[in-house]
């Protein structure tokens, strides 16, 4: 397959090959994502979706059996490189993920802790970065009044979103969402919709979903996957209204997945 | 249908019935001991007690020094028992993936932690006391240690794998080195079980004898001196109970109630503490 291109890349991504010890997971994948745009991976249950999203920051080096083969430029340096420095990758590429993860800490401290691993603010400095990055995910009215009290003490719907805060706050320039609303209610899932939306102008954003709707009404550009390949991508619009390959048709008409 | 609807209820009632029994049987036992416990020991539980050094026989007195010497000797043991039970149970959760230390001190662990105590006793008899050639209250602190370790590395490991990996992954998505991740967030969010572990380790140790009969053995009168042999109350309490001195058996007696008392608060604190921790996550 050629190398799906977008207009303006952040992230292109050439012959990437995923392994789970022998299991070929990913499979020459070349992709490109695009600058300060929404873009969200789809496709079935155990297509490799969540398992591309999670070579961009290398979260599989946690795991001694998991590797990746191939190319990630991310402007024009491979992230793959095992020159890359690892800490500083993940400082420019922040993730929020399925389940609400607040650390067991105050409200105040979940969003400091990242800021501190990069940066020697004064306290006066932090404060401001904080209700920046609070504000930014659209929960500074809420907690303003508790910022000392522990971060699990939240709703479901709040603590995603002081996750997404506490990623922006070490002001990365990717941000990758794994499936962020799938364990959400409605009006939750709404309020960061609308949050993607807005963060899409500072961010490039990638998203991972299950759920067709989602990617249709917040995605900019589309990449439909399965079992491991690449089938397409293409702008949001396109690939829901005219897809190029039959498999995504099937797909998101229901008739398959 | 309905055939099948009343075998399982006649089934579910005989299940229930056996279980309640059995249930009622174990616990039977246990307030029978609670009750002669308190009948004999509360009437010995003088102010006494807790003022006056363990008597010779026929005269008057107390526990002052065997209370003193348990404590002294717990915390030691503690003190030192929970940092390296702590640690080596960090390394075998968090580091434990690869290689074979893992699967080999875990089994060690195990054994450990089921091994009598006597033997332990026995162990530190032989390293230790026989080489300075007396007994003392650091050896019995020694032997109270090697008691905690297995107690809270099996805790603080079972701990830290609850911890959902997902919040080290959103840790180390931070980019946060591993050392803070398992500082300042695992950690951090096993700590009211790893406590509850501690306490329970602790509750353990304090009604220890065989252990401490090879290592402090026993000393009549007042001594903070860790270096000297130690009074402690599992001893004291063994030593007056099998004599023929009504008053000696009256302050076991007391010595008893004061160990199940405690550890029965132990337990209660422990319990208490995890619920709350398993309520706020």
């Amino acid at each position: 397959m050629n190398i799906e291109s977008v207009a303006n890349p952040k992230i292109i991504i050439k012959d990437l090959n995923f392994y789970y010890g022998n299991y070929r997971a990913l499979k020459d994948i070349n992709l490109s994502i695009a600058e300060k745009m929404v873009t969200a991976f789809i496709g079935p249950s155990g297509c490799g979706k969540s398992t591309l999203l999670r070579t961009f920051n290398r979260m599989y080096q946690l795991y001694p059996k998991q590797k990746a083969t191939g190319e990630i430029m991310l402007d024009g340096a491979n992230i793959l490189d095992s020159k890359q420095d690892l800490n500083m990758l993940r400082a420019k590429i922040g993730m929020v993920f399925q389940k609400p993860t607040p650390f067991p800490m105050s409200i105040y401290d979940n969003i400091a802790f990242g800021v501190k691993l990069y940066e020697n603010l004064s306290k006066h400095d932090m404060e401001a970065r904080v209700e920046w990055a609070l504000r930014k995910a659209a929960l500074w009215t809420e907690v303003k009044d508790k910022l000392k009290q522990s971060g699990t003490g939240l709703s479901g719907g709040q603590q995603q979103r002081l996750c997404i805060a506490r990623a922006i706050a070490v002001k990365p320039q990717v941000l990758l969402l794994d499936e962020p609303t799938s364990a959400l209610d409605p009006i939750s899932t709404a309020h960061i919709e609308k949050l993607i939306d807005e963060l899409k102008e500072d961010f490039t954003i990638v998203i991972v979903t299950h759920n067709m709707q989602q990617a249709a009404r917040i995605s900019d550009y589309t990449a439909y996957m399965y079992l491991g390949d690449l089938i397409e991508l293409g702008e949001t619009s396109a690939v829901f209204t005219n897809p190029k390959r039959k498999e995504t048709e099937d797909y998101i008409t229901g008739r398959f997945g | 249908m309905l055939n099948l609807y009343t075998r399982r209820r006649i089934i579910n009632a005989i299940g229930l019935t056996v279980s309640v029994l059995a249930m009622l049987f174990g616990l039977f036992w246990l307030c029978w001991i609670l009750i002669t416990l308190l009948n004999h020991g509360l009437p010995a539980l003088t102010p006494m007690v807790f003022d006056k050094m363990t008597p010779p026989p026929g005269s008057t007195g107390g526990l002052l020094n065997a209370i003193a010497g348990s404590l002294m000797m717990t915390v030691v043991g503690t003190l030192i028992g929970t940092p390296i039970g702590i640690l080596a149970g960090t390394y075998l959760a968090e580091f434990g993936q690869r290689g074979w230390m893992a699967p080999i001190t875990r089994f060690i662990n195990d054994v450990l932690l089921s091994a009598p105590s006597i033997v332990i006793g026995l162990f530190v008899y032989e390293v230790y006391v026989v080489h300075v050639k007396h007994f003392s209250g650091w050896a019995g602190a020694f032997a109270l240690s090697i008691l905690v370790i297995p107690i809270v590395i099996r805790t603080t490991e079972n701990m830290l794998r609850l911890v959902p990996s997902t919040l080290r992954e959103a840790a180390a998505a931070l980019g946060a080195p591993q050392w803070k991740v398992i500082n300042f967030v695992t950690l951090r969010a096993a700590r009211a079980g790893i406590i509850t572990g501690v306490l329970l380790a602790v509750a353990r140790i304090s009604g220890e004898t065989a252990p401490l009969l090879f290592t402090a053995l026993n000393n009549q009168f007042w001594s903070s001196n860790m270096d000297q042999p130690m009074a402690n109350l599992p001893v004291v309490i063994f030593q007056f109970a099998m004599s023929p001195y009504s008053d000696w058996q009256n302050l076991a007696w007391a010595g008893a109630l004061l160990i199940t008392v405690s550890v029965l608060t132990l337990n209660i604190l422990a319990r208490v503490l995890f619920r709350q921790s398993a309520t706020t996550h």
